[in-house]
């Protein structure tokens, strides 16, 4: 290993590591699931412990896409739309089942996953999650941030 | 004023056009022909006795395959109705043959009559003649078919974007 290399790769594991505490993340709550996502924001189970205390409700601002709640067909576009504004590099949390799979809404009106239409980094499964489940869906995410897991 | 009073009443300003009555549970229905709904809507809310001043509910039933109403119409167009000032309720229902799907608009006697008969069109492909704008309320425009009638596939999606099932 060059020396080029070395100091590479090191700045590659600092920028991964700033990146993993500053997750400026954009809620896209549409159902019951966002009480959860409040839930977990607040101060009892606060994630800003883990630098992802500071929600923008601008994509162009955000890092990660968390979608929160039921999505229909008739507001798959426009998650599609919020998710190709947002700047590179970007991540993707699927909260709960309904994001995950559709969720026990198999039916003319529902998304059954959003994978069908926008690529996800971290599935968080339940209905709702509890915050545990969520916080341990973001430390994976952060894994896998600090890791320089990332589309372009 | 009771349940059965009000039937009378109905029946009374009606005549022919009110096709059948029946009592459950105290709650009474009145199964009126097309061409009596609008002056029966009309009668209910403008009638001292009865004043029918709230629209509570319009929506229609799908009786396809119904044991008992293989033959009979397809659907029923369904009014709720409620008096705020003396506190009675009466049901009314109207049936239509699926080929011949369409009922006359309430929308002059209720606003909320226009968002409600624009639901029914929308799940139950149940026109409304008159309506001054019968789009979808729920579902988007590229929907195609109507997903509350019992022959709509359960399992049929229609996505605007990513994979079609």
């Amino acid at each position: 290993m060059g020396v080029g290399s070395f100091f590479t790769s090191k700045l590659d594991e600092a920028i991964g590591w700033a990146r993993k505490y500053s997750i400026f993340q954009y809620p896209f709550v549409t159902a019951c699931c966002g009480m959860e996502y409040m839930a977990t924001a607040c101060s009892h189970y606060d994630v800003d412990r883990f630098g992802a205390g500071l929600p923008r409700f601008s994509p162009r601002q955000a890092d990660v896409l968390f979608v929160v709640g039921t999505i229909s067909h008739k507001m798959a576009p426009v998650l599609k739309r919020v998710y190709d504004q947002m700047c590179e590099p970007k991540w993707v949390v699927a909260f709960g089942v309904c994001t995950c799979t559709g969720g026990f809404y198999d039916n003319y009106a529902t998304v059954q996953g959003i994978d069908t239409i926008i690529p996800v980094d971290v599935y968080i499964p339940g209905c709702p999650p509890r915050p545990e489940s969520v916080i341990d869906g973001l430390m994976k995410l952060q894994d896998k941030i600090a890791a320089g897991a990332q589309r372009y | 004023m009771d349940g059965s009073a009000i039937l009378a009443r109905l029946r009374a300003r009606l005549g022919a056009r009110a096709l059948d009555a029946h009592e459950r549970l105290g709650d009474h229905t009145l199964v009126v022909a097309r061409e009596g709904i609008v002056d029966a809507l009309a009668y209910g809310r403008g009638d001292a006795e009865l004043r029918f001043d709230m629209l509570m509910d319009l929506t229609a039933v799908d009786y396809q395959k119904f044991p008992g109403r293989e033959d009979g119409p397809r659907f029923d167009v369904v009014y709720h109705l409620y008096s705020i000032p003396h506190n009675h309720r009466v049901r009314l229902k109207v049936q239509v043959e699926e080929d011949d799907a369409w009922v006359p608009t309430a929308t002059s006697l209720w606003p909320i009559a226009n968002w409600l008969e624009r639901e029914v069109w929308d799940m139950f492909g149940i026109r409304f003649e008159g309506h001054p704008d019968l789009r979808r309320l729920l579902l988007y425009e590229e929907f195609v078919g109507h997903p509350l009638r019992k022959d709509y596939p359960i399992t049929r999606r229609q996505p605007l974007i990513g994979p079609k099932v």
